[in-house]
């Protein structure tokens, strides 16, 4: 556990300098710097160790660094994707706050092995206190004369600044992300072109997600295949988790990839006295839910989730035990995802509000039996024909949630009011009498 | 109006970008003025942020409708932004939400009498394993229970 990005969280001030390089931080760049290593063989590295994009797309980080046209003349762009924002996910925030030099190193390889002497690192607008610790430990970096320009007579040059957002779920899409950047609102472009040709400001641009960027100096130290060999076939390494909902103690858990689900749960204290598991979300709040039998059997990398009927996504693990109300809670879902949408695609747009406003309707006691299969080909009608993916986002807990717990929603309709609640209210009664 | 020492930290933001490309800076921008100005922009403001950063007016007045931070109606001098998204809810956020209404009598989106606090749920915060939680400033308030939101509301003056 914690060999990767949280290495360092159980010594004395983990964010600091001395702490990070003390603990064979710096080494990978001062390599570079002194010319010990070539773009292409850190490439190869990465394509060895497996690392995929732990935003949530999960596309292959080596690959993706390949596609940057390095030689191409003209600036080019390092982004990272510090907007966390996928709900039940706060595992970057705690990278930011504890490891903030891994992030910086990383960024610097990438700026490295792309040719580009600019970096940004685009944090939410409410993390100021991970913005605080990050623009700190980038002080500390450039004191140690490890960016800027010319940096140490190496001919490398690389400057990395921090951008903070205002508040915008989409821009957790790298797209939006990048017009946000620009100033604008965020709203994602068309691909192609991808942003490798033309992303911030027209320049090729690769953008990664903070635990990504945290992972690459580790495994470029330690060796890609060392990191391959800590999680399975297709998902190498470690993946930071983020446990919540009904446990005991909710947490940040870094673990090798092919973790079983229940070891997990067990790290996380457990389901409180007396609960029974009831469902498990396992990437975040876009991804499939999961029946608790489902959840049990399956362990914490791309294929078993996938198989499973779901996605590791962000590695946001939602755990919700036998009180919850899976109408109230689909509902708070589509009021996140109805508020969240840009705008911009119009099935996304007037889609995310149809299917709140008849989940509330239903919530409020006025849900008609046709709602049910008007919600999920409503949800049909999104899933697809949107620029981006906030769209099959808000589509997908409504499919999957009446899928797994439809009478539920069934029994709402009928009695106006929760099953749950109900079966919940007499238990206590019972008890207390 | 945008005060000098305003200015200065909009130009450490645009400081930041490229030759010409200030209104990358819009956003910190309108978080700054909106700061200096109790918490909420207005029309003036946009103006000026507009003139400052060269920008089109209506550009800059949809950067600061579009993102969720910035206030266009006069806010209570600290704004308790609490999460009401899944991991926050099922761990009892709703319930906080309606204590905390109750306690200082408004509903979320009201300011106090007194104008000392407005309430305003929000959606996923990014600290979900410390929920329920709510964000008053730049800090965050973790692992909530009505007795710490009792000391919490005490401490703001």
């Amino acid at each position: 556990m914690n060999e990767v990005c949280f290495k360092n969280l159980d010594k004395e001030n983990p964010a600091s300098f001395a702490t990070y390089e003390a603990n064979g931080g710096y080494k990978v760049w001062r390599k570079i710097l002194n010319g010990e290593l070539t773009p292409d063989e850190i490439i190869s590295e990465l394509k060895t160790s497996g690392l995929r994009g732990r935003g949530g797309a999960g596309f292959p980080t080596g690959l993706k660094w390949s596609f940057m046209p390095r030689n191409q003349e003209g600036q080019k762009y390092v982004v990272c994707n510090s907007d966390e924002g996928e709900p039940g996910t706060c595992h970057d925030r705690d990278i930011l706050r504890y490891n903030p030099h891994s992030v910086i190193e990383g960024m610097a390889i990438a700026g490295f092995v792309m040719n580009a002497t600019v970096g940004y690192n685009y944090i939410r607008g409410e993390f100021m206190e991970p913005y605080y610790r990050f623009e700190e430990a980038l002080k500390d970096a450039y004191k140690a004369g490890l960016l800027g320009k010319n940096i140490q007579d190496s001919a490398i040059s690389y400057d990395l600044y921090t951008h903070l957002g205002a508040g915008a779920y989409i821009c957790g899409e790298e797209t939006a992300l990048l017009e946000s950047l620009e100033g604008k609102k965020g709203q994602p472009r068309f691909k192609p072109p991808f942003p490798a040709n033309v992303g911030l400001f027209g320049k090729p641009t690769t953008i990664n997600n903070t635990e990504t960027f945290a992972s690459v100096p580790e495994i470029l130290s330690r060796g890609g295949q060392w990191f391959a060999d800590l999680g399975v076939e297709n998902s190498g390494g470690t993946k930071c988790f983020s446990v919540t909902g009904n446990v005991k103690n909710p947490s940040n858990f870094e673990v090798p990839m092919g973790t079983p689900f229940s070891k997990l749960l067990e790290l996380a204290g457990g389901l409180k006295e007396g609960r029974k598991l009831k469902a498990v979300i396992p990437g975040g709040s876009s991804t499939p839910l999961l029946p608790a039998e489902t959840a049990m059997n399956m362990t914490m990398d791309y294929d078993s989730i996938a198989t499973a009927g779901s996605m590791l996504g962000a590695g946001s693990v939602i755990v919700m035990d036998d009180t919850t109300c899976m109408v109230k809670t689909l509902t708070r879902l589509a009021h996140f995802y109805y508020d969240e949408s840009c705008g911009q695609c119009t099935p996304c747009r007037e889609g995310t509000g149809w299917l709140y406003r008849m989940l509330q309707r239903i919530i409020d006691g006025n849900g008609q039996e046709e709602d049910l299969d008007l919600l999920l080909s409503v949800g049909e009608k999104i899933m697809g024909n949107t620029i981006c993916a906030l769209g099959d986002a808000a589509a997908t807990p409504v499919e999957s949630f009446i899928k797994h717990f439809r009478e539920e929603f069934e029994y709402y309709i009928q009695n106006g009011k929760s099953m749950v609640e109900e079966q919940h209210n007499l238990i206590e009664e019972a008890a207390s009498v | 109006m945008i005060s000098n020492e305003a200015k200065k930290e909009i130009d450490f933001w645009v400081s930041k970008y490229p030759e010409g490309r200030k209104s990358s800076a819009v956003m910190q921008a309108l978080t700054i003025v909106q700061k200096e100005n109790g918490g909420s922009l207005n029309p003036d403001l946009i103006n000026e942020v507009a003139d400052y950063l060269e920008m089109p007016v209506i550009s800059v007045q949809e950067v600061a409708t579009f993102y969720e931070n910035y206030n266009h109606k006069p806010v209570g001098k600290h704004v308790v932004r609490f999460c009401h998204n899944i991991s926050c809810m099922l761990n009892g956020s709703d319930e906080l939400i309606s204590y905390l209404e109750d306690k200082l009598e408004v509903k979320t989106g009201q300011v106090s009498k007194d104008g000392l606090v407005s309430v305003k749920k929000v959606e996923c915060l990014g600290a979900c394993v410390g929920g329920p939680m709510c964000q008053i400033g730049d800090q965050y308030y973790e692992h909530l229970t009505k007795e710490k939101l009792d000391n919490i509301l005490e401490d703001l003056t």
